[in-house]
């Protein structure tokens, strides 16, 4: 598990002058389920590609279990993919399509034929082997994508945003099938999405990348509870941003000024001086929004609610004009727990439920979109 | 329905009348003709025969039929090897050579044929283009006979039907998904095998509807085999004009007509089940 099974070094890649990936460094290590997760043109998919041989990098190299494979063809890597359309063999049957790999391979009919089927049993489809893919439904082609990949017993498995044609509902199952399928097989899963909730939850590791770079590299847990930058905490979740100003150091607790407000926090990881500024970050989840006569607190007005069914989400303006977005599950105890809009409300949080990150010069507002 | 679409309903008038008019009705009327007896003054009168379908089978007929086809198949030949790499490129260039390489493929189509098989025979004669041009540079001292041979047909219906065999190879390779090329590569085949596997049988159907097109006018093509092949290099379509119009034998040129409309329907129904075959009737 803990072993490097591929590593990427210095890759680079342009087109037409622009820079999709900048001189990337990542380790997947073996048997886990990597994550590639950015917004459109972030370059993961092209990651993806150089993964597969489809693209060669203008720089850098690929080395696969100690051997270089920066320059060989797709057709001779120990990998295969499943393409975000699925990519089926429209000519060949059900059958036909997964017992591609094994007849390149030249093996014999009899190990094809046992194999086929034990490849579909795999994803349930055993009954439908005789089929043509546009006989099938979007998710039986995405399983018939599955087997037919892995049917090679590669050591490493790509999936192209494989569940964005889905719909909701199939999404989550697959998703399940997906984690499923990667335990019993044990093949490494790089898999790319836009989706950050999907990355959460099926993920062992997430790698966040924008504009060609890895912005952070980490456990699903790590990437959301503590982004390395602002990119990652807007880009992973809802985030609360409070600036605020350091005013004393006292060991490991520091007393900030934020928006007026006085806390004392523990102390951040990095390094902070009196008088410097620091962001404060809040989920939505850890706000605590208290009635307006509570004695601590940023004052506001609730502008919005959105009943989400296990949760609702409030919007609230502070005085300042700043918004903060709230989300509380509702309680056994009141559930007829609502806001009305203009109500009068206090925002708050727990101590230690924050998260700090320094002020940085590419921190400027602009540059947060994501 | 009709009342509340009047429009859709013309339309669909227009066409069915223009199929029944111009397409079913002369065809059926030229394969009642080929059941008939020659008429000097009436060109076509009774009793009802089979006579023109016995003499179809005359070695003389046949052998014209066979090299006719032989011609014909030659040229679908070359139009399928010339054809298939190009439409393959022309599918695959920037835009902005798609468009202009298209263009070079229709412009010919603004001249008549006609005009342009005697442009051919300006390039093939004795005397012709390229004869004074090997000749001046020296490759060869005597003119070469290249008109009024069956190269010289092949070669005009290679040059006029071309565009005919790239238009719906062009179609079917824009419709090559590229990402089913790399699921090949991804999955362990080579250039060759992916070629032979994915390539080929995705592209059948435009190869089955470029030999449509070429190998039937081929065969009907009769004014390049008047213009470039001399006495020798008959098509099927000689044979029927000549039964028409030299001849008066309008019985035996409906029979040689016939002929041609069911070999065309067996290539077509070929079409048709290739199509199923890979099952394109039915994606969405």
């Amino acid at each position: 598990m803990n072993q490097t099974l591929l590593s990427l070094r210095g890759i680079s890649k342009h087109y037409g002058g622009r820079a999709v990936l900048k001189a990337l460094d990542l380790d997947i290590l073996d048997g886990e389920f990597l994550t590639l997760l950015g917004p459109s043109g972030c370059g993961k998919t092209t990651l993806l590609r150089l993964l597969a041989g489809f693209e060669r990098p203008d720089s850098g190299t690929l080395t696969l279990s100690g051997q270089d494979i920066t320059s060989i063809p797709p057709e001779r890597r120990p990998l295969n993919t499943v393409f975000q359309q699925y990519a089926l063999f429209p000519h060949l049957t059900v059958a036909g399509n997964v017992a591609y790999g094994l007849r390149m391979e030249k093996r014999p009919e009899a190990e094809i034929a046992q194999r086929v089927t034990e490849a579909l049993a795999m994803v349930q489809l055993a009954e439908l082997a005789e089929r043509k893919p546009h006989q099938l439904s979007g998710g039986q082609q995405q399983r018939v994508a599955i087997a037919r990949a892995v049917i090679k017993r590669p050591k490493l498995l790509l999936l192209d945003e494989p569940l964005s044609a889905l719909d909701y509902k199939l999404r989550r199952q697959m998703q399940i099938e997906l984690k499923r399928l990667q335990r019993e097989l044990g093949i490494t899963f790089v898999f790319v999405t836009h989706d950050q909730e999907e990355a959460l939850s099926m993920s062992d590791r997430v790698v966040v990348l924008r504009d060609g770079e890895v912005q952070q590299l980490g456990t699903p847990r790590e990437v959301y509870e503590r982004p390395t930058n602002l990119f990652t905490a807007r880009f992973v979740g809802e985030t609360n941003l409070f600036p605020a100003t350091v005013k004393a150091i006292n060991g490991d607790r520091i007393a900030l000024d934020v928006r007026g407000l006085s806390r004392d926090l523990r102390k951040p990881t990095f390094q902070v001086s009196v008088g410097e500024q620091v962001n404060v970050l809040l989920r939505p989840e850890d706000i605590r929004v208290l009635a307006a006569d509570a004695d601590y607190g940023f004052a506001g007005t609730v502008i919005e609610r959105n009943y989400k069914g296990s949760t609702l989400d409030s919007l609230i303006r502070l005085e300042d004009g700043n918004e903060v977005l709230a989300s509380e599950f509702f309680d056994e105890d009141d559930p007829a727990f609502d806001y009305s809009l203009g109500e009068q409300v206090r925002v708050s949080w727990v101590d230690g439920w924050e998260w700090m990150l320094p002020v940085a010069n590419g921190d400027a507002a602009g540059a947060l979109d994501g | 329905m009709d009342e509340r679409q009047p429009f859709r309903s013309a339309v669909l008038l227009l066409v069915w009348s223009w199929l029944l008019l111009l397409v079913l009705l002369p065809n059926l009327l030229v394969i009642a003709a080929s059941f008939a007896t020659r008429d000097p003054q009436d060109f076509l009168s009774l009793p009802v025969t089979l006579e023109s379908y016995q003499r179809l089978i005359n070695p003389l007929y046949l052998g014209v039929f066979t090299h006719s086809l032989y011609m014909a198949a030659m040229t679908t030949l070359l139009c399928l090897l010339i054809g298939y790499p190009f439409a393959w490129a022309l599918s695959r260039v920037d835009k902005r050579w798609q468009t202009l390489l298209m263009i070079l493929l229709i412009v010919p189509f603004w001249t008549n044929s006609l005009v342009r098989t005697y442009a051919i025979k300006l390039l093939l004669a004795s005397n012709g283009l390229i004869n004074n041009l090997l000749q001046s540079v020296g490759l060869i001292d005597a003119p070469i006979t290249m008109l009024y041979t069956e190269g010289a047909v092949i070669a005009g219906l290679v040059y006029l039907l071309l565009p005919f065999m790239i238009l719906p190879l062009y179609t079917v390779f824009e419709d090559l998904r590229d990402d089913l090329l790399q699921a090949s590569h991804d999955l362990g085949a080579g250039r060759m095998a992916t070629f032979v596997r994915v390539v080929i049988p995705l592209t059948l159907p435009g190869v089955i509807a470029g030999v449509l097109l070429v190998l039937l006018p081929a065969m009907g093509m009769f004014y390049v085999a008047d213009v470039l092949g001399g006495a020798k290099n008959l098509l099927v379509g000689n044979v029927i004009k000549n039964q028409f119009l030299d001849a008066r034998d309008w019985p035996f040129g409906a029979a040689a007509s016939v002929l041609l409309t069911v070999a065309m329907a067996v290539l077509i129904l070929a079409y048709g089940l290739s199509r199923r075959r890979i099952g394109q009737e039915t994606v969405e």
